[in-house]
């Protein structure tokens, strides 16, 4: 279900402190988000790109991970050039496309590549145990962090019980098709996943506190600030102020 | 001696009505290992969830460590020196790595972060785990998780074990693993299981359950099971 394939390696990026990955992940992604010019974002792309250059990961992967979002980057392109009001660039059956229209799609599928990248190098790159820490030691909401981190461990006990319920009722020759017992069937099959789920926390939440549990849940982690990890400080906070720089001054 | 755990006419019955425990009465002292044996839907598992506080008992009383179990609070304190092991053990590892799951009592017990790493590291080391300290929990197999579930409260270092059903559906290497570890560790126990050759291996005295009623059986070594035919054959008994 989550396999963290990219999470297990070893590379110049993948040895960045979690927290810094975290740090940057989102005030890159953001200002990439906000910037309103081109020249901004594409600065962000080669920073997005570099950085996955040198987090080594396979590249079919990365391309993989691109697909969806301009699957969707598509419909946008056949959507917003004749939609947006502007100057005809050109006509296709009697529907004007405007520059501006264009140009906007151009400049989102920018962004969205972009945040896609930067996530993928700097976040997917780290396990997501790891994410949880990094998030608790930056201080976000302490019920977010336990949240990710206790959906991450039964995430998989709840899909095995899932195929399991699946299998049982294929075993005794269940064939969906589009008529009331296949509906009432997934109906029974959510609920009783709804029902399994309910009790398995109730059950986890006994065994915490036999164990002493009393609300402060500790992390234990091992995060260490390097040499290294200033200098990648250093090195982002550079891109993250050229971008707002050109952001700002920067010609349309 | 005061007893570790003792028990005075507890009853146990759910909402609706159906009774499950009947005026069990039980005293538990200290380095006794003691077996509960009964067939499944006998009680056993109630039994533990109510001395742990995690099902209120209906009438009776409970004493742990000397002191009366009277509210949450109590049972909150007690808990702390009583390691219990869940039946399932998917219930009881939740944290992301192994090395944390076993260092997550210890840190609610007040320890640093440092002492709860060390303690962890040993608890492995000491059950031969050490190798999968950076596993994630939901990879482990079935033995695996297992073993480490018992760690995860050997790391609190109790004063009493309560193990609930620990080799069921393991197989005869991880099972002999837990019997060999039950065997030699030095401390008290409550064991609870349907399987009496285990039991007669690692405790030694003997209560059974039957439809919510607790039976003093004896010796471990004075009882045996044997394939005859009269009522209380899979059941150990004397003659």
């Amino acid at each position: 279900m989550i396999s963290e394939e990219l999470a297990f390696r070893d590379s110049a990026v993948h040895r960045i402190d979690p927290r810094v990955r975290l740090v940057f992940a989102l005030l890159l992604c953001f200002a990439t988000a906000l910037s309103g010019s081109f020249a901004a974002p594409l600065l962000a792309l080669g920073c997005a790109t570099g950085l996955v250059a040198l987090s080594c990961l396979p590249l079919f992967t990365v391309a993989r991970r691109l697909v969806p979002v301009n699957i969707f980057m598509l419909f946008l392109w056949l959507v917003l050039p004749f939609t947006h009001f502007g100057e005809p660039a050109f006509k296709i059956m009697g529907l004007a496309a405007s520059k501006q229209g264009i140009e906007l799609a151009a400049l989102v599928t920018i962004k969205a590549n972009t945040i896609v990248l930067f996530m993928v190098a700097l976040v997917s790159t780290m396990s997501v145990a790891a994410l949880g820490h990094a998030a608790h030691r930056l201080y976000f909401p302490e019920k977010l962090v336990h949240l990710l981190l206790l959906t991450y461990r039964y995430v998989f006990v709840l899909e095995s019980e899932y195929r399991q319920l699946v299998r049982a009722a294929k075993m005794r020759s269940f064939a969906p098709a589009s008529n009331l017992h296949t509906y009432k069937t997934y109906s029974y099959l959510a609920g009783m996943l709804l029902v399994r789920a309910h009790s398995r926390a109730r059950r986890v939440h006994q065994a915490m506190v036999c164990r002493g549990f009393s609300g402060v849940y500790h992390c234990l982690d091992s995060f260490a600030f390097r040499k290294a990890d200033w200098v990648w400080v250093g090195i982002l906070s550079l891109f993250f102020m050229a971008m707002i720089g050109v952001w700002i001054e920067g010609p349309y | 001696m005061q007893p570790l755990i003792e028990l005075k006419n507890i009853c146990f019955s759910y909402p609706s009505g159906r009774k499950v425990l009947e005026n069990i009465n039980l005293e538990i002292y200290q380095g006794k290992k003691v077996g509960l044996i009964g067939s499944n839907g006998s009680g056993k598992t109630t039994l533990l969830h109510v001395i742990m506080g995690l099902l209120p008992a209906t009438s009776g009383q409970i004493f742990l460590f000397g002191e009366e179990m009277l509210k949450e609070k109590n049972f909150a304190k007690a808990r702390r020196r009583i390691g219990f092991v869940f039946q399932n053990a998917d219930d009881q590892l939740f944290s992301p790595t192994v090395l944390e799951d076993v260092a997550f009592g210890p840190l609610n017990l007040g320890k640093t972060k440092e002492q709860a790493r060390q303690i962890a590291q040993s608890t492995l080391e000491g059950l031969g785990l050490l190798a999968l300290k950076d596993r994630v929990a939901y990879r482990l197999s079935g033995g695996e998780k297992r073993m480490v579930a018992l760690a995860t409260v050997l790391a609190m270092d109790p004063d009493i074990l309560i193990l609930d059903e620990p080799t069921t559906g393991l197989d005869d290497a991880t099972s002999h693993r837990i019997t060999h570890l039950l065997e030699s560790i030095d401390k008290t126990c409550l064991i609870v299981s349907h399987e009496y050759e285990f039991l007669s291996q690692t405790t030694e005295v003997f209560y059974g359950m039957e439809s919510g009623l607790l039976k003093y059986l004896g010796d471990s070594s004075a009882l045996h099971t044997h394939i005859h035919i009269h009522p209380a054959g899979a059941l150990p008994h004397k003659h």
